[in-house]
């Protein structure tokens, strides 16, 4: 989409700016010669807001498709996060052993997702204190986390590695600094990570903010 | 400057406290510069930071702590306030209280507003805001540091940002300053409605009479629905309301809908008016009619229609609805339309001119070229795909500088290049604001444009320090190139602010019409004495645009000057409520 919104606007970008300077240094002014005479020419009008009004009107259809996949319905799947944004802090939540949220057994990392490559994940985004933004440039990803809304969006990773999450929306003197790291890993890898966390949560009461053991956040 | 004929006026009473609707523009003119500056002086210290983040301003000991940048909470309050300066004290009272004052009645052949002292009113109410506003740097925690859109929560609880009495202060502040401007906004409309000399039709208004008239329209009407979001963000913060905490039932996203339901509409009222400046300027140093008249005007009212039903295209990542986005995303791109029509009119009007490089010229060139790339790039954002991405980053910042540095900023220019002898009977040095406006226009490219690719790289706004993520790292060198070049840029505006004081002085005198334009303003004398016109206002036969009219043997042709055989248009003149 930003491709092709990229061409039509180009070709009308140095369309009308060669026109201008063209007129600029073509019609200077000379002794003699005698500006023309007219008021406006009611065809041209018409043309060129029609030809404009077509251009616009296929480029929101286009946008209307792809903004309807990305938005329209989330592809059903089990593998859901909770991320609680706060100032200045990404809470990531997994659903833990009982494949239930808001239980003992909660896998709650801080600054840091995993995710597994290939399989779509639903992000539930909330948000604690003021308007956070969940922004992952890689994945071309940025949505609002409200205070008193859940916002759902989805990813599916096509790629391995690591990924920057950003804060996208001033939320205080610390907003240039949330930052976080998104790892998208091997689905079998992705099974052991997971495990392996749960293991650290499982027996004890689960205490969000120490739970966290793996790796240290990413400075 | 204005000359009284039958009584004298005590000196604060003809300059400070004064009704006179072009003394009251003048005030409003030297407000907007001053604050120019000190927004200016913001953006540059914004620069700084981004550029070379590791290094201290230099002379940054000297400044007030809550100017030094390198703490982040600073460096919110500092574009904070570079934006409400230029936004609420510099770029709206310019294009309203400067050039609305001083040209709708000069232009339409009125003696004065229709309610000067309401004028006055509006002026002094302005300036208490700005003061306000002002006030704000010297308070204990600094000013607000909430951005210029001051999105609830943040805004709304002070333990949030550690900013207290700053962020109550800019919006009483501003609240002010909407009051003024809705003064302003019903005396325009009243006296364009009422007040046009005998044979000033609608339609044989200047384009500036008109963009003017449709901007005071939009402050009307939109102006009370951001008082009424003011209102109630500045209980939530005083009297523990709660109108944006979903804790005590209130609604997050309530705010951003009546933000932008007033600060859609503001963007237009911040550019409308550099079109019309524009329009008739390159009408002026064209020698030819503005191309398709009635296409600009229309153009106008369809742009301010459309700029009510847009303002949802600021929240599509705001948690809003989908469904909304898309319906936004069109209403958008229409508008996309007439704003088209008017450049293409302007290409018009330059064809087959005969074209004078005055600099008013160059700055209303400048402003065709640059609202045509911010024109563009806003279709990108439109785009609720699109947006997804680069939303809240560079490109956004790109764009509005686009089209509120070069846009309205580069009108602006163009507008006091073009009636500075008017207002002041001298003449600005010429060749000095022809460098002011070449370079101007090659540094705010050269500043700007470059943004757009931070923007598609991913770069957040309103970060204080981008060498912090591993995937801006690689980007740091333009941050230092577009730092460099907003310091040249900044600087480059100093041979203008000195020409302008220069020249009120040293000036050469200015004849009544300089420029050979036919607009009625050109009839009075330069500066024009008060109540504007001699014993008689002037009779209007037509049109304000006819330049090299086969009619005439000179290339313009005032619309005041009878021909043979134009019949006599006949109208009661109506004066102002005071006289």
């Amino acid at each position: 989409m930003f491709y092709v919104i990229l061409v039509v606007t180009g070709t009308a970008f140095v369309l009308t700016e060669g026109i201008l300077f063209y007129f600029a240094w073509r019609y200077r002014h000379r002794d003699g010669v005698r500006a023309k005479y007219t008021h406006g020419n009611s065809r041209l009008e018409v043309i060129w807001t029609v030809v404009p009004a077509v251009m616009l009107v296929f480029l929101g259809l286009a946008s209307k498709t792809v903004w309807g996949e990305i938005k329209g319905s989330i592809p059903p799947t089990d593998q859901e996060v909770v991320v609680m944004a706060s100032q200045f802090d990404w809470e990531v939540r997994y659903k833990g052993v009982d494949g239930q949220f808001d239980t003992a057994d909660d896998v709650v990392i801080h600054n840091e997702m995993h995710l597994p490559l290939g399989l779509p994940t639903k992000i539930r985004l909330r948000a604690k204190d003021v308007i956070h933004s969940f922004f992952v440039p890689a994945f071309r990803l940025k949505q609002d986390a409200v205070p008193g809304l859940t916002i759902d969006v989805w990813v599916q990773p096509t790629k391995t590695g690591d990924y920057e999450i950003a804060c996208a929306e001033l939320c205080g003197f610390g907003h240039g600094t949330m930052r976080g790291m998104l790892t998208v890993m091997e689905p079998q890898q992705f099974q052991d990570w997971m495990k392996q966390q749960e293991a650290g949560v499982a027996p004890a009461e689960a205490a969000p903010a120490e739970a966290a053991p793996a790796e240290a956040p990413p400075a | 400057m204005s000359e009284t004929h039958e009584h004298e006026l005590p000196f604060i009473r003809k300059y400070i406290f004064s009704m006179d609707h072009k003394i009251i523009g003048i005030q409003f003119l030297f407000m907007s510069l001053l604050f120019m500056i000190v927004g200016g002086f913001l953006a540059m210290i914004v620069r700084w930071q981004l550029g070379f983040p590791d290094r201290e301003i230099p002379l940054v000991k000297y400044l007030p702590d809550s100017l030094n940048p390198a703490d982040p909470a600073h460096y919110n309050a500092v574009f904070t306030m570079h934006a409400s300066i230029m936004i609420f004290a510099v770029i709206i009272p310019i294009l309203t209280g400067a050039f609305g004052n001083y040209l709708i009645p000069l232009m339409i052949g009125a003696r004065d507003m229709a309610f000067p002292k309401l004028n006055m009113l509006s002026f002094w109410v302005g300036f208490v805001g700005g003061c306000v506003m002002a006030s704000s740097f010297f308070v204990e925690g600094g000013t607000a540091a909430t951005g210029w859109t001051a999105y609830p929560p943040l805004s709304a609880v002070p333990e949030y940002t550690g900013v207290a009495r700053g962020q109550t202060l800019w919006i009483v502040a501003v609240l002010i300053i909407g009051t003024a401007s809705i003064m302003g906004a019903v005396n325009y409309i009243t006296t364009i409605v009422n007040m046009r000399a005998p044979g000033m039709h609608f339609f044989r208004m200047p384009l500036s009479v008109w963009a003017l008239f449709i901007t005071a329209v939009l402050q009307l009407m939109a102006t009370p629905v951001l008082a009424s979001a003011l209102g109630m963000l500045l209980f939530d913060r005083t009297l523990g309301t709660h109108f944006f905490a979903p804790a005590g039932g209130g609604q997050v996203l309530l705010w951003q809908h009546l933000f932008w339901f007033y600060s859609h509409p503001a963007v237009y009222i911040m550019i409308l008016p550099a079109m019309g400046f524009v329009s008739d300027i390159l009408s002026t140093f064209s020698r030819k009619p503005i191309f398709g008249y009635k296409a600009m005007v229309f153009s106008i009212v369809g742009i301010a229609g459309l700029g009510f039903i847009v303002w949802g295209h600021h929240m599509f990542q705001s948690g809003m609805n989908p469904a909304l986005g898309t319906a936004f995303m069109i209403s958008t791109m229409v508008i996309a339309v007439p704003s088209a029509i008017k450049t293409f009119n302007w290409l018009g009007t330059l064809w087959g001119g005969a074209i004078r490089f005055t600099p008013a010229m160059i700055n209303a060139l400048a402003f065709v070229s640059t609202f045509i790339v911010g024109g563009l790039s806003g279709i990108f954002m439109a785009s609720t795909p699109v947006d997804m991405f680069i939303h809240d980053t560079y490109f956004i910042v790109a764009h509005l500088h686009y089209v509120l540095f070069g846009g309205s900023l580069f009108g602006v220019f163009a507008a006091i290049n073009y009636w500075y002898p008017k207002m002041f009977g001298r003449m600005m040095n010429q060749t000095v604001n022809t460098i002011h406006a070449v370079l101007s226009f090659i540094f705010f490219n050269l500043t700007f444009f470059p943004m757009h690719i931070l923007g598609m790289a991913g770069h957040m706004r309103r970060i204080y320090d981008p060498t912090l993520y591993e995937f801006l790292k690689p980007w740091q060198p333009m941050n230092q190139f577009i730092s460099v070049s907003a310091f040249l840029l900044g600087a480059t505006q100093i041979l203008f602010a000195v020409n302008f004081a220069y020249s009120l002085f040293r000036g050469k005198k200015a004849e009544a019409n300089p420029w050979h334009a036919n607009s009625l303003e050109w009839v009075a004398p330069s500066p024009p004495p008060h109540l504007n016109w001699g014993a008689h206002v002037p009779t209007v036969y037509r049109g304000p645009y006819e330049y090299s009219s086969p009619e005439v043997s000179e290339d313009y042709l005032p619309q005041n000057r009878p021909l043979v055989g134009s019949p006599t248009p006949s109208r009661t003149v109506m004066t102002p409520a005071r006289a």
